[in-house]
């Protein structure tokens, strides 16, 4: 839990989109980007719509590709430079290393909330049951009756579908996590337990980069901000 | 010897003898040295007009025309007599062709030509026992392409066999495969023994006289050299099993040997027959004698 | 990370007389690791995974298989016997029409029970208790083991094609449109029932498709082929989110939102 040594260090990355239909049309979204994130910190990134936030996230979880720079998370007691990396190494660190919560869960039919939720934790070599009871313990917390842990998330509503992302980001204790607006659909209520997880998790030495619009949950969560609409700086 | 004429005092002079020209029975004779070399393994051969149509023991006829000598005695049996219109056709044809002296003692002959049925007088060195085989390929009825059934062989792929025993038993309950049970022969090629009862299978294993397989219609000739073992194939749990009759033979009392049903009258009345007619034969006198 | 690659292809080209149907294709594929082939018809795929599982004899190139225990070998150097062998016993291959992969007139029990029997599995009994193991793991009703799969539904015949060909534990196996032509609700069962047997029996797998939402859900990686040539290959998210190549933004921006 060392603030001086990061885990996360991004360096020279930049981001364009190139729209092959519109003529090759080029929109540079990032550039030069410069950042480190150590544990127990939370880096909320800020900036105008459109300035790339959920872009960078994207970027860090290796999700997007950059045209250029360097992202290195320190995965297994080493450092491992994602840009350019075999897709067996991201997924690797993916698994065990670093987290994502999207603005939108991604639905797979016929499976059931409860194992939507255990399979990272599957993954990586947890028992079924340990896996089954850890899940159902995040959904409770996150307010998800149990009547519905049996069923696919398919004809849940927005707020409990992301509550369900949440809970299946959660629920390995990743060393990194990349938080993509997790509290955007949820009532003030729920709200307030996940902003108490991911502050538990932060405590507990986690290093998290967040987009949150929510001032307050930005305010209860942050350490530290970066403006991304600070191109070149 | 009953039977023996001499080939010469016949018109057969306008036949080479055993029908066959010179040629041909060296090529057959190649092929069955080649057979004999790999057990179990059909080898073509150049099947020639027979004076009998496919189906009627062409294959057999050509194996005994190319073996056979002036001082070999020949037995002819289909479906285990001596006596029925096929037996006594091909016996008679090689007595006009080849001259041979003939017989329906299984004990005396020196070749035995059969259709669908193994002698039940155990055969020994130096008999040669030619079986008439319509269908060569034992897994025919399970892989039509030919081109497909020599490479199963030639890798000795034969799980397609197993399967369908497999499904033998899945429907049945047990294997019910009766007559053209498939075997291995020497532990490498799968054969079709004809279509012998699978009662007749374990004669053919170890058997101390020399087996040869004619398939006129298909062409090929298989062997199974003497003392070669020939198992039948079967699951652990459900092994290879013979026919057994809660009769015995109402001619000869015999309880070991293969029986015909015979429905002897109007009402139904059924008898049970040795299907080996010259076994049968040879019990009832002994135990005439014995009696008297 | 493991030493060998369980698959490996270099610059693997096969033409139809002038016409090239797929050229140049490298990759390695590391155990555990699902990879997509998606492109439109002709794009070459087909071609590819047969090249890939020794049925097709590449005109460049090779394909190299890391075995469990003896190294790389070359897919198309081997034997007949080591390849068919190989065919059965490692590898899967399920075919896009299930009627291409099974025996249509043989009882369920008997299709599954084929590769076991191939190796010498020689008790009913036994056999038997493996294909109803596996007919249930692939969600067919026990009651239909002796039945053919001439009377199985479209989406039986395929699990019942799943199941004939993982019994036998293969490493690797290569998938066809493995839900081409079936009803949605179909597909989607057999979707996650692939899912969850890939990630259970760690295998690797070469799965060709059309469907975007297919690779999204099975694959780890993908290749998108048009007109015989990888155009772009990386990371499935990646691929699906962030296309780089002409032709893979016009396939993504194609799909159809429900």
């Amino acid at each position: 839990m060392n603030a001086l040594h990061p885990v996360l260090r991004v360096s020279g990355l930049s981001k364009s989109f190139v729209m092959h239909a519109q003529g090759d049309l080029a929109l540079q979204v990032l550039n030069e980007i410069e950042l480190e994130v150590a544990p127990g910190e939370c880096l909320v990134l800020v900036g105008p719509s459109g300035a790339g936030k959920s872009t960078l996230l994207r970027l860090l979880y290796g999700n997007y590709r950059p045209q250029s720079g360097s992202i290195r998370v320190r995965h297994r007691d080493a450092w491992v430079e994602l840009v350019g990396a075999e897709p067996r190494m991201v997924l690797e660190v993916r698994r065990r290393t670093m987290g994502f919560v999207s603005q939108f869960l991604r639905v797979i039919p016929r499976v059931a909330a409860v194992d939507v939720v255990a399979e990272p934790m599957l993954q990586l070599g947890a028992s079924l049951d340990e896996a089954r009871r850890r899940a159902q313990f995040l959904l409770g917390v996150l307010g998800i009756p149990d009547r519905l842990w049996s069923l696919p998330p398919a004809t849940f509503s927005g707020g409990e579908q992301q509550r369900v992302n949440i809970a299946r980001s959660l629920i390995a204790d990743y060393p990194v996590l990349l938080l993509d607006e997790p509290t955007a659909s949820l009532d003030a209520e729920n709200r307030n337990h996940v902003v108490d997880l991911i502050r538990e998790r932060r405590n507990a030495g986690a290093a998290i980069v967040g987009v949150f619009h929510d001032a307050a949950v930005r305010d209860a969560l942050a350490t530290r901000q970066h403006d991304v609409a600070l191109l070149g700086a | 010897m009953p039977g023996l004429q001499d080939a010469s005092s016949q018109d057969s002079g306008t036949y080479n003898y055993a029908y066959l020209d010179e040629q041909t029975k060296r090529m057959i004779r190649r092929a069955i040295l080649k057979a004999v070399a790999v057990p179990g393994y059909q080898v073509p051969f150049g099947g020639r007009e027979m004076p009998l149509p496919y189906g009627w023991g062409t294959g057999g006829i050509q194996v005994t025309a190319a073996i056979i000598g002036r001082d070999d005695i020949l037995k002819v049996i289909d479906q285990g007599a001596d006596d029925t219109t096929n037996a006594v056709s091909i016996r008679r044809f090689f007595a006009k062709v080849a001259g041979v002296a003939t017989t329906t003692r299984t004990e005396v002959a020196t070749v035995i030509q059969t259709r669908h049925r193994v002698p039940e007088t155990p055969l020994k060195e130096g008999q040669i026992l030619v079986l008439q085989v319509p269908i060569p390929e034992p897994l025919r009825m399970l892989e039509p392409r030919e081109t497909e059934t020599r490479t199963l062989h030639a890798l000795s792929e034969y799980g397609v066999m197993q399967v369908s025993l497999y499904e033998n038993i899945a429907r049945y309950g047990r294997i019910s495969k009766a007559y053209n049970y498939p075997v291995l022969v020497n532990g490498r090629y799968m054969m079709s023994p004809s279509p012998i009862p699978k009662f007749d299978n374990p004669k053919l294993d170890r058997n101390p006289a020399l087996q040869l397989y004619g398939a006129g219609r298909e062409k090929r000739i298989y062997a199974v050299p003497p003392h070669t073992p020939v198992k039948s194939l079967d699951f652990d749990d459900h092994p290879f099993e013979i026919e057994a009759w809660s009769e015995c033979c109402a001619l000869c009392g015999s309880k070991q040997s293969f029986l015909d049903e015979m429905i002897v009258d109007d009402n139904g009345k059924r008898l049970f027959i040795c299907s080996d007619t010259d076994y049968c034969q040879e019990r009832q006198q002994t135990r005439q004698k014995g009696e008297s | 990370m493991t030493a060998l690659p369980i698959l490996s292809a270099r610059s693997v080209t096969k033409h139809f007389g002038s016409r090239v149907a797929c050229r140049g294709v490298n990759f390695d594929l590391w155990p555990g690791e699902v990879l997509g082939i998606v492109g439109e018809s002709g794009s070459g795929k087909t071609t590819l995974l047969n090249c890939l599982a020794g049925r097709l004899l590449p005109d460049e190139g090779s394909v190299t298989y890391g075995t469990a225990s003896m190294g790389a070998v070359d897919v198309h150097s081997l034997s007949e016997a080591r390849r068919r062998r190989l065919a059965r016993t490692e590898w899967g291959f399920v075919n896009q029409d299930a009627r291409d992969g099974l025996r249509m007139a043989v009882s369920a029990g008997g299709n599954i029970g084929e590769r076991l029997m191939a190796v010498g599995a020689r008790n009913y009994g036994a056999i038997r208790r493996t294909a109803s193991d596996w007919l249930s793991r692939v969600e067919i009703d026990l009651d239909r083991l002796d039945d053919q799969p001439l009377t199985y539904s479209g989406g039986m015949r395929q699990r019942l094609q799943i199941a004939r060909n993982l019994v036998s534990n293969p490493r690797l196996v290569f998938m066809d449109e493995p839900t081409g032509g079936l009803d949605v609700s179909v597909q989607a069962r057999i979707l996650d029932l692939l899912r969850g047997l890939v990630d259970r029996m760690h295998l690797s797998a070469v799965l060709v498709t059309h469907d975007l939402g297919v690779a999204r859900l099975l694959t780890h990686r993908l290749m998108v082929m048009q007109g015989g040539a990888v155009v772009e290959h990386g990371l499935t998210d990646q691929v699906l989110d962030d296309p780089q190549h002409a032709y893979t933004q016009m396939l993504v921006a194609s799909i159809l939102p429900v």
